[in-house]
């Protein structure tokens, strides 16, 4: 099984919940996102999600575009990327996945991206542009390179897409909490609820829910009905104000929403 | 026995196209499919459209022979398909019309686009007045300063403008910036993309509402010359325009085609928009198609000085011609673009575009290439007042 899959599950089981934490590789270098990821790591995330900076970021709100501007301006590489995996792989065991837009890997080489992806210790890619359907390269990749898929539900998703990309995903559904794109709500959607209890009923694979939290109540209230919350803007914005020290107090505020 | 050319539909041209958004946009894209099917299909939508565009976009456009420019290049004959005389001044009303009334099909009251010169702005901004609709147009905050008389436009017209302010603050930026508004308010939203570019449906469907232009140039040459052309040219951004008028042509071999691409500085330079010429293929803004981007995928930003062709994708069906050879592909350089403005407009009295002088300056090109005695038709995509600030400055023409 997948160890995300299975970390998810041991988590629900035991009540503590599972926080995912985002952060942009190369942000603000490429050293201080390995400081930044492992710091996630030891002060209460429970799997990391590592951002590939794009040009192109059409899901993610101004914060998060600002970052990874800022990383590709500081001369982030693709190459970079599993540098980075690398150097949070040797401190840290949390699980870890990659969270990219599709035309990278596509140039990089779908399954030359997923043979170094699985080299470097990653768990599989979260893909917020690429729908199953157009997917078969990252499918057979996957498959070959033992990695895990996560493909996005939304909830303008029809009963039968749930089902096709419930069945496509290995590891997770990604959830999309709200009709929009990334970036802090102050009200979570009763919108949330209702995608992860079709998520639930219609596939067999956990589902974690991302897009709009930032608030440890927020965190707690989407473990009671999700196998996970999935964080990004609160902490890139954290650590664009306070740097890593401001970053550590977010996870742990964060993570004091869990059980 | 192979399928005919014009009647291959998306959502793949060959191996290009395709739907590469985020999932909460596909519950939209399939609505707008189904509509576009359901209407395509209906004669009193075919019905309703026609009548637009007789009694309020001004179709059929004419064809005018530019002898005098012509002659400035050898023995060709040179036609000039007038869109530039179509209401608010370019092709891009053909598929506002039709988009505008799949949004009312559909029940939207809002619709959003993103523009580059601004035409296709000032054409939503119209058929929103027209229509009813609110309507939100997003423009790379380069171009509101270089076609800021395009911006006055809209205002008047009623649409909000917002200027875009991040990546290259170009076309490409507002594409971005419409599709993050579309994922948030796709359910009383519109997205009326303009060109072919984009997921499926739009690159059929766009294609589909400008292939008028094709379709009333074939019959009217016919009836001129009593032949098909030789060659038909038009201007290539994200295509629109081009393929309107290529695809009616498509399963005529004797007929070639030929797009024209903004090489702004010069394609050995890193200052241009030639997409199709230097490009690779590459998934942007939702299809898999030629696209300008580094050794990582990251697009790259284009130069061009028209604002129309400053983008640095196309749409998937011209890749797909141009891996068939159907279609051939040629860059122009701002330069040349400019001195094939100036020439139109002294030697015929019509100012076109800048975009639409990269199709022209291609006569040059082309020249080279055809025998004497050759027809060229031209698709004269749009008019030049909106870039009467940039050519007068080109030109040192203000005081």
């Amino acid at each position: 099984m997948s160890a995300v899959k299975e970390l998810l599950l041991e988590n629900k089981q035991s009540g503590r919940g599972t926080l995912v934490g985002y952060f942009p590789a190369g942000y603000p270098t490429v050293e201080a996102s390995v400081e930044a990821l492992v710091a996630m790591a030891e002060n209460g995330c429970d799997l990391l999600e590592i951002g590939v900076p794009y040009s192109d970021p059409v899901m993610d709100g101004v914060v998060i575009q600002e970052a990874t501007l800022m990383a590709l301006e500081n001369g982030f590489k693709l190459k970079d990327l599993f540098e980075i995996i690398r150097g949070v792989r040797e401190r840290v065991e949390t699980p870890l996945l990659v969270m990219s837009y599709f035309n990278p890997i596509l140039r990089y080489g779908v399954d030359e991206f997923a043979k170094d992806l699985k080299n470097s210790g990653a768990q599989g890619i979260i893909t917020p542009d690429l729908i199953p359907d157009e997917a078969s390269l990252w499918l057979d990749a996957s498959e070959k390179y033992d990695l895990d898929r996560v493909f996005l539900v939304a909830p303008s998703s029809s009963d039968s897409r749930i089902v096709s990309t419930s069945d496509a995903s290995r590891g997770f559904v990604y959830s999309v909490s709200t009709m929009g794109i990334t970036g802090e709500r102050a009200k979570l959607d009763e919108l949330a609820r209702s995608v992860v209890s079709r998520v639930k009923s219609l596939g067999t694979e956990p589902t974690c829910v991302g897009v709009g939290i930032s608030t440890a109540q927020q965190v707690r209230e989407v473990n009671s009905y999700a196998d996970g919350a999935i964080v990004g803007t609160a902490f890139v914005k954290a650590y664009a104000a306070g740097g890593q020290e401001a970053l550590i107090a977010k996870t742990q505020e964060l993570a004091s929403g869990l059980g | 026995m192979n399928p005919k050319l014009s009647e291959t539909v998306g959502p793949y041209f060959g191996e290009f196209g395709g739907r590469f958004v985020p999932e909460p946009l596909i519950a939209a894209l399939d609505e707008l499919d189904a509509t576009y099917l359901a209407a395509k299909a209906d004669p009193a939508f075919r019905a309703e459209l026609d009548e637009l565009n007789k009694s309020y976009v001004g179709r059929p456009s004419i064809i005018t022979e530019a002898k005098k420019f012509a002659a400035e290049f050898g023995d060709l004959r040179v036609f000039l398909k007038r869109e530039d005389l179509n209401h608010t001044g370019s092709h891009k009303i053909n598929n506002v019309m039709g988009q505008a009334l799949l949004a009312k099909r559909m029940g939207k009251k809002r619709i959003i686009a993103e523009t580059g010169a601004g035409q296709h702005g000032v054409a939503s901004a119209t058929a929103a007045a027209y229509f009813g609709l609110e309507c939100v147009v997003y423009m790379g905050e380069v171009d509101t300063q270089r076609q800021a008389l395009n911006v006055a436009r809209m205002k008047l017209l009623g649409a909000e403008v917002v200027a875009v302010t991040t990546g290259s603050r170009t076309l490409k930026d507002a594409i971005n910036e419409a599709l993050r508004d579309w994922v948030a308010n796709v359910d009383t939203t519109h997205y009326l993309l303009g060109t072919v570019a984009g997921p499926h449906p739009f690159p059929t469907m766009v294609r589909d509402f400008h292939s008028v232009i094709g379709n009333e140039s074939r019959a009217q040459m016919l009836e001129l010359t009593g032949r098909l052309p030789d060659v038909v040219a038009a201007c290539v951004g994200g295509g629109s325009n081009a393929i309107g008028i290529f695809h009616a042509f498509l399963d005529d071999p004797e007929v070639a085609l030929w797009g024209f691409e903004a090489a702004g500085d010069g394609i050995d330079t890193p200052m241009h928009a030639a997409t199709l010429s230097m490009g690779v293929p590459g998934v942007l803004h939702g299809a898999r198609s030629y696209m300008l981007q580094d050794e990582d995928g990251q697009t790259m930003e284009s130069h061009s000085i028209s604002a129309g062709l400053d983008y640095p994708g196309v749409g998937p069906e011209h890749s797909w011609l141009k891996d068939l050879g159907r279609a051939k592909y040629h860059g122009i350089t701002d330069s040349q673009a400019m001195a094939a403005m100036r020439l139109l407009s002294t030697t015929e009295g019509i100012i076109p575009a800048i975009e639409t002088a990269h199709a022209l300056a291609g006569v040059e090109h082309l020249a080279n290439v055809l025998p004497a005695g050759s027809h060229v038709l031209i698709n004269l995509s749009g008019r030049g007042d909106k870039d009467m600030e940039t050519a007068g400055r080109y030109f040192g023409l203000l005081s």
